[in-house]
Order: structure tokens, then sequence, then C-alpha cells
């Protein structure tokens, strides 16, 4: 019996073994004729030096690097599933911010809204009378317990495999139910029809499929900018800020990059004393926070912040 | 059991009593007066619908305005059906009889609205259908959806079938000559013949209704209390919720149907049938219901005002003493304590002050939800900031007072086409129950009455 069940495991792995080298030797023969098209296709004429994986340096057409993802891949993709293998998440270093404000401006930019509206906001925060305090900035945090999801009665907000909570605007009702499950007012909603995106600009953003084209009645928010991801990208906040105060990355890979400095994601929340807002609601967020010590900038009030925008509710009880 | 055997001649007072009577200029004016309030509604409506919900002052952070109030004081209001024509059945409570129709009315037409005015808070009500095609079960609007839809059939039949025999005899009495009038009675007499048979079957339904809307009711509202219960707010995050929304509910319900039942009775002249003892046993009801109301209060507020959490702090402050303060204790001043108090006494049990008192714990409803919805939404946990001056108050623009008041128009049109149609008052049951040889202490009240 033994004999026959080892023979038989054998001839298992055998055959799976035989399968991999095939699989993997379609995907390389794949990948050849792939390149082999991208070649005739355009070369610039710029080299770039790469390390290959056996360790040997090699120049390559700048061309064949990060290629220009088709427009077809994007639009084609399951908007229900998400980038396969990754789970992207996030870390705010309080102790950087100075309310530079680029990162709003960046979102505004790359989500096309109105300047004075972002998915990200800049927090004026003083956790307690005497200690310090400090700025916030707060994307959605794409919880992995997310009451957003939880509520939505028509699945029109969803958890992506990539960590991503996404937003069918096709499907919202505009109940605004998630908007008054979110502990954290991520949401925005479109109130009126002046963000609506003309046919013109849709064409433009056309590989943006993921993102909100602000349909008038739903909900949208922060979406991590599946555009840049998708394309191995830093999100455009992160790429805006002066100050290296957003890194972004892939917690299976357990890396995060603010642009300047790339770190194992593991390492900095242990370092810094990396906490997620409000944990103990249970909400699991992406989104991590490193706290506002050994500041990099002193706290400086913006000037008329309560005048314009009035005061902010923790002062309007009394 | 013998049928009721109801005499269709002049010599039967109930008839002449409790026939469906034409508007008199007094009920014309009336029903113009809803009319314009649901023209202008609907003229508002339209403007929403072209431009969005930013006609409403709701914003980002209050997502939920007087809409979604509004959707929860019907809800409350319709609870009053299953108040009168079930707990009060189950119970034995015999002076109900007078009262149910009434109750059932203001069920149907308040549970019937609560569905529109739900539509109408929708940013894309023409994806209505979508709740349908992709309903989440997990979603607590989908109980709803459920829940209300049931409790409107359930309180629906509640409605209609008790009121066969009076259709028929709508029928029997209506002229050959007014064509439409007899088909329509005749229609929906459902060929009503009124044989033993038929009115065993009758009792038999009114019956298993009773006992179904019973749990359905409290269903309705303890879901409803859920949107609110299920997410993470200060003032919302409590599993108090549905207890204290379901008592809520039966005190603004049965405010509701004295109010309208005092209107009635002194419209038509009903004070035969509807009489001062009748006042005096729904106010004493009112008193015991606004008690346990008062003590779901004083549960809901002060434990977490004895521990003031920062954010639950912020937001029972702006109702104990700022921005919303006015209205919170006017809210439970005029529409608890004062009724309460009032009541106790059995001067205050008589037909008009339990009215105006009644009047103010509608009224005093009405507030409360939206106490209940605003003020949580403009005290989340990280501040309101970096918005519109506009956006850290909800003050209701006038397109959604006007849709919102065309809603409370609709459902008292729908109530008062329904007096016009029907008879209020039950003819079958009430000859029934002066038909029935033991006559004990509340039917002969009626006798004496007379």
């Amino acid at each position: 019996m033994d004999s026959k069940n080892n023979d038989l495991n054998d001839s298992r792995r055998d055959f799976l073994r035989k399968g991999f080298v095939a699989t993997a030797a379609v995907a390389t023969g794949l990948g050849l004729t792939e390149t082999a098209c991208k070649d005739t296709k355009s070369k610039t004429g710029d080299t770039v030096k790469l390390l290959s994986p056996d360790g040997k340096i090699v120049e390559v057409d700048s061309s064949m690097i990060n290629p220009a993802i088709p427009d077809s891949l994007l639009s084609n993709h399951n908007v229900r599933e998400g980038v396969p293998g990754k789970k992207f998440v996030m870390v705010i270093d309080l102790s950087r911010c100075r309310n530079a404000g680029k990162c709003k401006s960046a979102c505004s930019k790359m989500h096309y809204l109105p300047d004075n509206r972002s998915y990200i906001k800049i927090n004026k925060m003083q956790d307690s009378d005497k200690a310090a305090p400090y700025w916030m900035p707060t994307p959605c945090f794409h919880c992995d317990n997310p009451p957003c999801v939880k509520v939505c009665p028509v699945g029109a907000t969803f958890k992506l495999t990539d960590g991503i909570v996404a937003i069918d605007n096709e499907r919202c009702i505009g109940c605004r139910f998630c908007m008054v499950a979110c502990p954290y007012s991520a949401r925005v909603f479109n109130w009126d029809t002046e963000y609506q995106l003309n046919i013109t600009q849709m064409n433009e953003i056309k590989p943006h499929a993921a993102c909100s084209t602000h349909v008038t009645g739903t909900v949208e928010k922060c979406d991590f900018c599946p555009t840049n991801t998708a394309k191995n990208e830093l999100p455009d906040c992160v790429q805006a800020c002066p100050n290296g105060v957003f890194y972004f990355g892939d917690e299976v890979e357990d890396v995060v990059s603010n642009g300047d400095e790339t770190v194992r994601l593991s390492q900095l929340l242990k370092d810094k004393s990396g906490y997620r807002y409000l944990e103990d609601l249970g909400t699991k967020p992406r989104v991590y926070y490193l706290p506002p010590v050994n500041r990099q900038f002193p706290f400086k009030d913006v000037e008329g912040q309560n005048e314009t925008d009035g005061q902010t509710s923790h002062e309007s009880g009394h | 059991m013998e049928p009721v055997k109801i005499k269709l001649d002049k010599s039967n007072q109930l008839l002449t009593d409790l026939m469906p009577k034409k508007f008199n200029a007094s009920g014309k004016l009336w029903v113009g007066f809803l009319l314009v309030i649901v023209v202008i509604g609907f003229f508002a409506y339209i403007r929403q619908l072209q431009k969005g919900l930013v006609v409403t002052d709701m914003r980002d952070f209050t997502s939920w305005g007087i809409y979604i109030s509004n959707f929860v004081f019907f809800v409350a209001i319709s609870l009053v059906g299953s108040l009168v024509s079930a707990i009060l059945k189950l119970t034995n409570v015999k002076w109900r009889t007078p009262l149910v129709r009434i109750s059932e009315i203001i069920a149907v037409a308040a549970i019937f609205f609560a569905a529109i005015i739900i539509i109408v808070d929708m940013g894309r009500p023409e994806r209505f259908w979508h709740l349908f095609a992709y309903g989440r079960i997990q979603s607590p609007i989908l109980w709803d959806v459920i829940v209300i839809t049931t409790y409107l059939v359930v309180s629906s039949l509640l409605l209609y079938i008790p009121l066969l025999p009076d259709i028929a005899i709508c029928r029997d009495l209506t002229p050959e000559s007014s064509k439409f009038k007899k088909w329509f009675y005749t229609f929906f007499a459902l060929n009503w013949r009124g044989t033993a048979q038929q009115y065993a079957l009758i009792h038999k339904c009114i019956n298993v209704l009773a006992v179904l809307v019973v749990p359905l009711a409290l269903g309705i509202h303890t879901v409803t209390s859920w949107l609110f219960a299920t997410t993470y707010r200060a003032g919302w995050d409590s599993s108090n919720f549905g207890p204290y929304f379901v008592a809520g509910a039966f005190q603004a319900g049965c405010g509701g149907v004295i109010a309208v039942t005092y209107v009635l009775r002194n419209h038509y002249n009903l004070k035969k049938y509807i009489t001062t003892k009748h006042f005096d046993n729904m106010a004493k009801l009112l008193v015991l219901l606004s008690l346990v109301y008062l003590y779901f209060n004083i549960n809901e507020y002060l434990v977490p005002g004895y521990k003031m959490k920062t954010v639950d702090g912020e937001h029972l402050k702006s109702l104990f003493t700022g921005h919303y303060a006015p209205l919170f204790w006017s809210v439970q001043i005029f529409g608890m304590i004062v009724p309460i108090v009032v009541m106790l006494f059995k001067k205050g049990r008589a037909p008009l002050p339990v009215f105006i008192v009644s009047l103010m714990v509608v009224v005093g409803a009405w507030f409360k939800r939206f106490l209940i919805v605003v003020p949580t939404l403009l005290h989340p946990f990280i501040p309101i900031q970096n918005v519109p001056a506009s956006w850290h108050t909800y003050m209701p623009t006038w397109e959604e007072w006007a849709i919102t008041a065309a809603s409370l128009a609709g459902a008292l049109l729908v109530i008062t086409f329904f007096v016009r149609l029907f008879p209020i008052i039950s003819i079958w049951e009430m000859t029934e129950e002066q038909q029935t040889p033991q006559i004990d202490e509340q039917t002969n009240l009626y006798e004496a009455q007379a």
C-alpha cells in the first residue's frame, strides 16, 4: 500500500513539475513575443542600465522600461477584483506634515475635482488641552473591516482583493448610508451637476477606468489612484508631498515608499510606533500613522482658518 | 355565530350617522389647502430632480436631513395601527371599536408616505430598482425595505378586510343612477353578501392579521432605529435604540390617532360614538406611553451624559446647552413632560385638552426625530474643518420644507379622501356590538350616551 501511495505521489509531483515547466515555457514564450513586438514598435535610443535577476548589468532601451499600460488592459480589468497579489497600504508620518496642502491639490488635479474640493482632508488635531496641535491628513482608510461596505444596500461599494475599497458610481443609488457609517468622514457626495465630467474629459482620462467620473447623486472618495498603482507608480498625493509625509506600498512585499526613500513597512511601523486612527472601532484601516514626535516643522496655525471655515466641532459645543 | 343583520333603511340610526358624507364648505377648504401644499411640494421635487440634492442644505457632513427625520416620524406614526387594532384587540379592550379604522388608515397613509419620502431622499431615485436587482441582505436598508413592505401589505389588509361589509352597505345604498360610485363600491366589496360563513372568515382573518402585525410593527421601528444604531456615531451608537424608538413611536402614534379622532368627531358630529370616555381612556394610555418614553429618554441621554465621553459629550452639550438646546428642551418639556402632567388630572383628560396635548405630542415627535438625526451628524469623530462655513450647520431649504410639508399633507389627504369614501367608524362592528346579548359596562356606554 505504502509503496503504491508513494508511487502515486511521485507521479503526481512529477506531473506538477512538468506542468510548471510547461506553464513557465508558455509564459516566457508569450513574454518574448510581446518583447519582440515592442522591439519593432519604437526605440527611443535612450538606454538604461539595469541589474538583471542573475546579477549582471544589462543595458536596455528606455522604451522597454515601464511600458505604458494599454487602454484595453485597464478598461477590461474587472473593477470588482483589484490588482492580483497586492495589498496596498499607506503610512502617514505626522511629524513631517506642515499643512502644505500639495497632496490636496494633486488629488484634485488627478481626480478632476474643483480646486476647493479633494478626497484628502488635512485636519488640525489636538489630542488634549496640554498636547501640541498637529496636522493630520486623512484620505480614505480603505479599512479591512469597512463599515461603509457593510451597510451598502446594493453593493455599490466593495472591497477589492488588493485592499482598496472601491465605488461603482453606476450602481450607487445615493442613499448616503455609507457616508453616515464611515467614522472618518472620508466620503463625499456629488450634490450637484457642476463637477460632472464631460465627454472630452472622460476620453482624456480613459485609463482612469476605476476613478469616479463624478456622477451626480452618487458617493465618491479617495481611491488610492488605481491608475497609478496598476502602473506601479505612487498615488499622486504621495508624489506631490514636498515633505515625504506619505508612504505608499504593498503589505505583501512589506515595502513602502514616499518617493525619496523606500523602507520595510514592518520595520517602519516598529521603529516609529505606527498606529491606526481609532483602532478600538475595529475597522482595521489600511492607513497607518506615525506619531507627531520630533517634528520637522513647528505647528503654524492657518491665519483665518476659523473665520472662513467656522469653528471646529470640538470647540462648537460651548 | 349569527351573522350581523344590518337594516338598510332610514330607521337605522347608525347609517344616518356613519355613512360617508359629501365635503361641506370647510371640508372643501381643507382639501384645497392640502392640495396646494402638495402641488408646491411637487414643484420643489421637480426642481430637486433637475438640479440634484444641491437644492437641499444637506452636505458631506450633514448627509441626512429632514427627509430622513420625516421618514422616521412617518414610520413612528404608523405604529398606531398595530396599537389600536391589534394590541388593544388582543388584550380585549372593548371601547376601541370606533377608533380601529381611524388608526388603521393613519397607519397605512403614514407608512405609504414613509416609503415615498425615502425615495425623495435618494440621490438617484431612478435606480430604485437596484435594491431588488443588486440588494444585499447584509444591509439594514434591505431589512427596512422588506419589513416596511410587509407592514404596508398587512396594514392594508387589516384596513381593507374589516371594511368589506361596510363597502357592501355603501354599494347597496348607492342608487343605480350614480354609475361610477356603484361600480366603485361593487368592485371593492368583492361580492360581499353578509353570510355567516363570510363573517366567520372575516373574524378569523382579523385575528390572524392582528397577531401578525404586532411583531411587524415592532420590526419596522426597530429596524429603522438600526439604520442609526449600526453606525459608530455619537448619539446613535446605542444598544438601547430599538426599544427607545418603539416607545417613541407608540407615544407619537397614540397622539396622532387622538388628534385625528378629535377632528373627525367634531366635524362629523360623532359624539354619540366617540365619547368623552374614549378620550379619557386614550389619554390614560398616552400618559402610560409617554412615561415609558420618558424612561427611555432618561436612559438615552442621562447615561452617556453621566460619562461625557469626548465626542458623545460634545454632541450632548450641543443638545443640553448649545445650539440645539432651545429645541431639545422644548421637545422634551412640551412633547413629553407637560402632556404627562396635564393628563394626570381628570379635567386634563376631557376631549379638548387631550386634543391640544396630543398635537403637542405629535409636533414634538416630529422635531424629536430631527434632533435624533441632525446634531449627531454635526459631531463626527474628526472635527469638521476646511469646508465652507455653511457646512458646519444645517438649516433645511424651502425645497426641503415644501417637500416635507407635501408628504405630511399627502398623508392627511389620503385620510381625508378615505373618510369621504368609506364609513370611518365600522358600521357592522358597531351593529355587532349592539346586538351582542351580554351587555357589559363598556357597551352600555354608547346606550347611555344615546
